[in-house]
């Protein structure tokens, strides 16, 4: 087939369990040709990039991590559909070097599906370090596929992979995958079937695997095979198949057999196969595993002993997140200013030529003062904390220290019914709440996926950190003198991303002993080695992948937010503009709960994206009032004084920051994962409520102690 | 070691840090029992309980060459016999 009909040449599919580098291999392989694609089997959005190699596209399909393709949790669904249903010509295997069987028991399950597999060897640089050598040229006649040793986050030996990749999708390279050995009795059964299923499905790889499915009873295979989605892709024009209803006839039989002889197995057929696959995978590393030498300290057991100690493991926490914080409220100030400097002298050049050019003041008010200096704001204030906060929070999260805290805090989870897996999507939620929710599909059980879902919104993301790390900065910091500000700043940021925390917890407590009652269920984490973090990858994800992506978005969101402003804040209706009017309808409101009406117009507009709220605000405050440019932080700090804004109004709007509710497009996705009204709906009044009920309630003692 | 506890078996929730046990069978169905197989937790497996969680669980072990965690509930599902402690730190 050719590159324009289906718009590349090769489909690669890239599995492998989690933690061994996968995603890193995807990345060094198609570098910034990636998007999110969606494939056939369910509706899932993988990530999918491309690359070229002589003259060829290859398209790479990212799969979950997952530790095996047996088990009918979603993320081993859609792994497996894509390799059943997504025809990939070649699926590539990323495994962790470290603990080459525990990798091979899914090569071995990859093996029963596709019969074109190059298996990646990756971090082999990690495990040398450990004392672990892998006779490469064993191990591959073993498995019978092309083993590629890499260190992916070292660019090495990809080449090789993508050499081996071609030649595998070409069949310049034949492939002739081992099969795991059954026992007998199933052998037997499953060798008496095959004929039976291959009747209906055509001549495929993976007829064994469908027979000992069909066996197990799984019923997303049975309906694959009913509406033809099971057949060789050489008879894949589906509507025929529907229509063939001499197939129907022979699933009948098939099925019916099937019941049969699958009385005749004893014991449990998962138990044996998951047996057979791993006693196979002990044979095959025994072979190709060279222990050179065994290493005196394991230096991760030493490092977990300290970060997970009953004493300093909390401290070291808080102290961990404390030391982001304060590296980015003191790293942002300088560059902020230089920013804020020289976008609002472009501002005054611009207003200048637009006078000279004899513009109208409405188009000079709408285009400059509206949406060029709310993208300039979008700019200054938050590149800076962005391009240093990210960085910092892809090392923690590269070094694998995520994982220590998901072990440390569990038990919070575990009180709240929730699974342990969601704090694993809360961490996700501190970058972008919209990810942190497609995480949640990692969770199995429904209940505690909702859970998940619901709450994701406390954890504090990118579009709110500057506004926090604007409040700490010009209310907090402001408060105390010099040399402690910025202390004080960061400890204020950490208290208020353990209230979001706080409040994950006694919203899912709440949650599963009430809507969605319930016990949580079966959760693993794992611990993996502590890695150092690659310096091009740390600059590549949280760049591209988030400081450029987030900025773009608030950009993008920025400009015709700015317009709406400017509109609002410049048509009057009867010598008031609509802006004040709608700021003092909602000012009691406002006021009640320690904000004001200004700030909860801003919290309307910025529905789309929580980045533009502070620049809404700055726009309110000077289209009602003074018009000054705010260059200096000195400055804003007076306008927002002059508004009647105080300690008291900082801390409520931080707390309104955190808590609110999710922005429009995570809504959106909520919608998308959840396909329900009811819970899209509760997962924006749930926290709603929540924030008013806490910013009353702080906002009332406040003031009641005199504060503000 | 304990001895003291009357009970025909020992669970995985009850190994301590630095014990090292094998498994002797699994006492649950289902999707969890599929998930503790995947996980090569099978008959005959050794584990060593590595880390406890400041909070007293979960608890880490180390399972064919990587570190997990299971919560006790979890645990209490594997039946081992204790093999020995670990002291070399």
């Amino acid at each position: 087939m050719d590159t324009t009909e289906k718009g590349y040449d090769y489909l690669i599919a890239l599995a492998g369990n989690p933690n061994t580098g996968k995603s890193t291999v995807f990345n060094a392989l198609t570098g910034l040709r990636q998007h999110v694609g969606n494939w056939p089997g369910k509706t899932v959005e993988r990530a999918e990039g491309s690359f070229k190699d002589k003259g060829q596209l290859y398209r790479l399909i990212d799969l979950p991590g997952t530790y095996s393709l047996l088990a009918t949790a979603t993320d081993e669904e859609i792994a497996r559909n894509f390799l059943l249903f997504g025809h990939p010509d070649v699926v590539v295997v990323v495994v962790d070097s470290t603990s080459l069987e525990r990798n091979l028991n899914l090569v071995l399950q990859v093996f029963e599906i596709s019969n074109h597999v190059v298996v990646c060897l990756n971090l082999v640089d990690e495990a040398a370090r450990k004392g672990i050598k892998i006779d490469v040229d064993q191990l591959s006649h073993d498995l019978g596929v092309p083993v590629v040793p890499t260190v992916a986050n070292a660019d090495k030996g990809l080449n090789d992979l993508v050499e081996a990749i071609h030649e595998v999708a070409s069949e310049t390279t034949s492939t002739d995958p081992r099969h795991f050995a059954l026992n007998r009795e199933i052998s037997e059964v499953v060798n008496e079937l095959s004929p039976y299923v291959k009747k209906v499905m055509g001549e495929l790889p993976n007829i064994r695997w469908v027979t000992t499915r069909l066996l197990e009873g799984e019923t997303t295979i049975r309906k694959a095979l009913e509406n033809g989605e099971l057949m060789s892709p050489l008879s894949l024009n589906k509507d025929t198949i529907v229509k063939n209803n001499t197939n129907k006839v022979e699933l009948e039989k098939l099925f019916n057999i099937v019941d049969n002889e699958a009385s005749r197995i004893h014991g449990s057929l998962y138990d044996q196969i998951v047996t057979s696959i791993f006693v196979d995978a002990e044979t095959i590393a025994s072979k190709a595993v060279i222990i050179t030498e065994i290493p005196k300290r394991n230096l991760d057991a030493k490092i977990d002993r300290i970060v997970t100690s009953r004493i300093v493991g909390f401290p070291i926490m808080i102290v961990l997140l404390m030391g982001v914080f304060w590296i980015t409220i003191v790293g942002a100030n300088i560059p902020s200013k230089f920013l804020a400097a020289g976008l609002f002298w472009l501002e005054d050049q611009f207003t200048t030529l637009f006078r000279f050019l004899g513009a109208p003041y409405w188009l000079e008010g709408l285009v400059v003062h509206g949406v060029y200096r709310s993208l300039a704001w979008v700019v200054s204030v938050m590149l800076p904390p962005m391009a240093i906060f990210f960085p910092l929070f892809t090392i923690l999260e590269d070094l694998g220290y995520l994982p220590r805290v998901a072990f440390n805090v569990d038990r919070c989870f575990k009180w709240a019914g929730a699974h342990g897996k969601q704090s694993i999507t809360m961490c996700m939620g501190f970058g972008c709440n919209a990810a942190g929710v497609i995480s949640c599909r990692s969770i199995s059980s429904p209940r505690e996926r909702l859970i998940a879902v619901l709450t994701n919104n406390f954890a504090p993301c990118n579009g709110r950190w500057p506004t926090l790390i604007l409040m700490t900065n010009l209310f907090i910091a402001t408060a105390f003198p010099q040399a402690v500000s910025s202390m004080v700043a960061s400890i204020m940021m950490v208290a208020v991303t353990l209230v979001g925390m706080l409040m994950t917890f006694i919203i899912s407590a709440f949650l599963s002993r009430t809507l969605l009652r319930g016990e949580s269920s079966f959760f693993v984490l794992e611990m993996p080695s502590y890695r150092r973090p690659n310096f091009s990858r740390v600059i590549y994800t949280s760049f591209i992948d988030r400081t450029i992506k987030v900025l773009y978005r608030a950009v993008v969101w920025a400009a015709p937010a700015g317009a709406v402003i400017w509109i609002l804040g410049n048509s009057y209706v009867g010598g008031e503009s609509l802006m004040a009017y709608a700021a003092n309808a909602l000012s009691p409101i406002g006021l009640l709960i320690g904000l004001d009406g200004i700030i909860l117009l801003a919290y309307i507009i910025a529905i789309p994206a929580n980045e533009i709220v502070i620049p809404t605000i700055i726009m309110g405050y000077m289209g009602t009032g003074i018009i000054t440019q705010p260059e200096s932080l000195a400055q804003l700090h007076a306008l927002f004084v002059s508004h009647g804004f105080n300690i008291v109004t900082a801390i409520c709007l931080m707390l309104f920051s955190v808590l609110h509710y999710p922005c429009s497009t995570t809504t959106y996705t909520i919608w998308k994962e959840t396909k329900s009204a009811k819970w899209t709906i509760l997962s924006n009044i749930i926290p709603l409520t929540v924030a008013f009920i806490i910013c009353f309630i702080v906002a009332q003692s406040l003031r009641s102690l005199g504060i503000g | 070691m304990e001895s003291s506890k009357n009970s025909e078996y020992m669970t995985l929730a009850e190994l301590k840090v630095n014990q090292i046990a094998v498994i002797v069978k699994l006492l649950v169905q289902g999707l969890t029992r599929r998930r503790l197989l995947d996980l090569g937790l099978l008959p005959g497996t050794e584990v060593k309980a590595m880390l406890k969680s400041p909070l007293g669980t979960p608890t880490a072990y180390e399972i064919r060459g990587s570190v997990f965690a299971l919560r006790p509930e979890d645990a209490s599902k594997i039946v081992i016999d204790l093999l020995h402690e670990d002291r070399e730190d």
